[in-house]
């Protein structure tokens, strides 16, 4: 059986049938087009699916896509301004902080959720916002110094 | 197969819902039951939600706290009252865990997860059930010891605040800051006169569900937290504990960790989170 729902993708009212029991990640994939979400695991373990839900970062393996109705989902997708990259996005670029690729979708938004909520963050709290996001390569060091890369550029542009 | 989603509104038209439904399965956060429905358990055919508003609420206006189990990790992290439970909540997953896993869903999370739900033994709680026709509550060791029977729907769960620095927690594990337990040790230590009184201990991992450690709170009572007086609790501290295998670590270096570790937080020199 199919349901109808309505949300805000990346700041656009979005308007699908999902099946019933169905995760918001294949909903975002393979309902509404959005490849920009990458799954890993479908266990909650990797977190490459991470998405914002309202903000607030979630594994979108385990996100009801019921639930997700009324809701404001972000993704990558949504994280470029026209011709400009989001600045997570430069800095993972100049950092070399995507090797694989595999993590890279769910650490840019775990970060988003981070710089969002605390635009200067310490390393600690990089590590904690990233701690549930795996990178396969080991990377971790250069995507920790992107995040940091990008929040110093938030106090240059304060 | 796909299952079938039943919303209610009211936490008792869900909990009928949840005794009366073929193979149901309540949804809390997701971090269990989607994971089950992602790899196409066929125990799940129907999964039940209710969007009651009581399943959010946090109680705080007396000596009494109570958490409704829908209660988050991060709405926990984001109470200031609830500062003690802070070192629990912040290990349970990632940021992304912690916005979706619920109380009430650790309650039923298989070891070696579950460490929520030790600190809440050692806070004494009792959990509320909600069922179709009312409520009624019960202490939650008695819930965790027959969790695997039946349909149960947690409404909330309730316990008296501790006093200030007497609730002390670790988790042990290989990775950080994220790691699942290889152990957690939670405790309440209220001390009367410099001498401990009505200790209560939990560990998580420990066995099948998280349990007290009965037989080293007796042997705590009326002792002085110092090396001498916790020898005979440390004695005691294997008493009932099955632990098990796991690709984390072995039962028997379990069983050989565990009275170092309970002696360090029973002396106080064990921070929130160890290796």
């Amino acid at each position: 059986m199919k349901t109808p729902i309505q949300f805000l993708l990346n700041g656009e009212e979005v308007a699908t049938f999902v099946e019933s029991g169905a995760n918001l990640l294949d909903t975002l994939r393979e309902a509404v087009g959005d490849l920009s979400v990458k799954g890993g695991c479908w266990q909650g373990t990797c977190g490459t699916c991470t998405v914002l839900v309202d903000g607030s970062p979630r594994l979108s393996c385990l996100t009801l896509a019921e639930s997700c109705a009324g809701r404001a989902i972000e993704t990558t997708a949504g994280l470029r301004r026209g011709p400009d990259l989001h600045p997570l996005q430069s800095a993972f670029m100049e950092r070399f902080a995507a090797q694989c690729g595999y993590c890279t979708p769910g650490m840019l938004m775990a970060a988003k959720a981070l710089l969002d909520k605390n635009p200067n963050p310490t390393r600690e709290n990089v590590v904690d916002a990233i701690s549930g996001n795996v990178c396969r390569c080991t990377g971790y060091e250069p995507i920790i110094n992107a995040v940091l890369d990008a929040a110093g550029g938030n106090s240059r542009r304060a | 197969m796909s299952v079938s989603v039943k919303t209610f509104p009211h936490l008792a038209d869900a909990a009928g819902a949840l005794s009366r439904e073929r193979n149901a399965r309540f949804l809390g956060g997701g971090t269990l039951v989607m994971r089950a429905v992602n790899e196409a358990d066929p125990a799940i055919e129907t999964i039940v939600r209710s969007t009651d508003p009581a399943l959010t609420h946090i109680g705080l206006s007396s000596a009494r706290v109570e958490l409704g189990a829908g209660v988050t990790m991060a709405a926990i992290l984001a109470e200031r009252e609830l500062s003690y439970l802070h070192p629990v909540a912040r290990i349970i997953g990632g940021p992304a865990v912690r916005e979706a896993a619920t109380v009430g869903g650790n309650l039923f999370a298989p070891a070696p997860y579950g460490d929520f739900a030790a600190a809440l033994l050692a806070l004494d709680a009792t959990v509320t059930l909600a069922g179709g026709f009312g409520q009624r509550e019960l202490p939650l060791d008695e819930l965790l010891s027959r969790r695997e029977r039946g349909a149960t729907l947690v409404a909330s769960v309730a316990f008296r605040r501790p006093a200030n620095d007497t609730f002390r927690f670790v988790k042990v594990t290989r990775v950080h800051p994220k790691g699942v337990s290889i152990m957690s040790i939670s405790a309440q230590l209220p001390l009367a006169s410099g001498r401990v009184s009505g200790a209560r201990i939990a560990y998580g991992a420990m066995g099948p569900a998280p349990l007290r450690a009965k037989a080293a709170e007796r042997a705590l009572e009326g002792r002085t937290l110092d090396a001498a007086g916790v020898a005979p609790a440390l004695a005691a501290a294997h008493e009932g504990t099955s632990p098990t295998d796991n690709a984390l670590g072995s039962a028997w270096w379990r069983r050989e960790i565990l009275p170092v570790y309970l002696r360090r937080l029973l002396l106080g020199e064990q921070t929130a989170r160890h290796a």
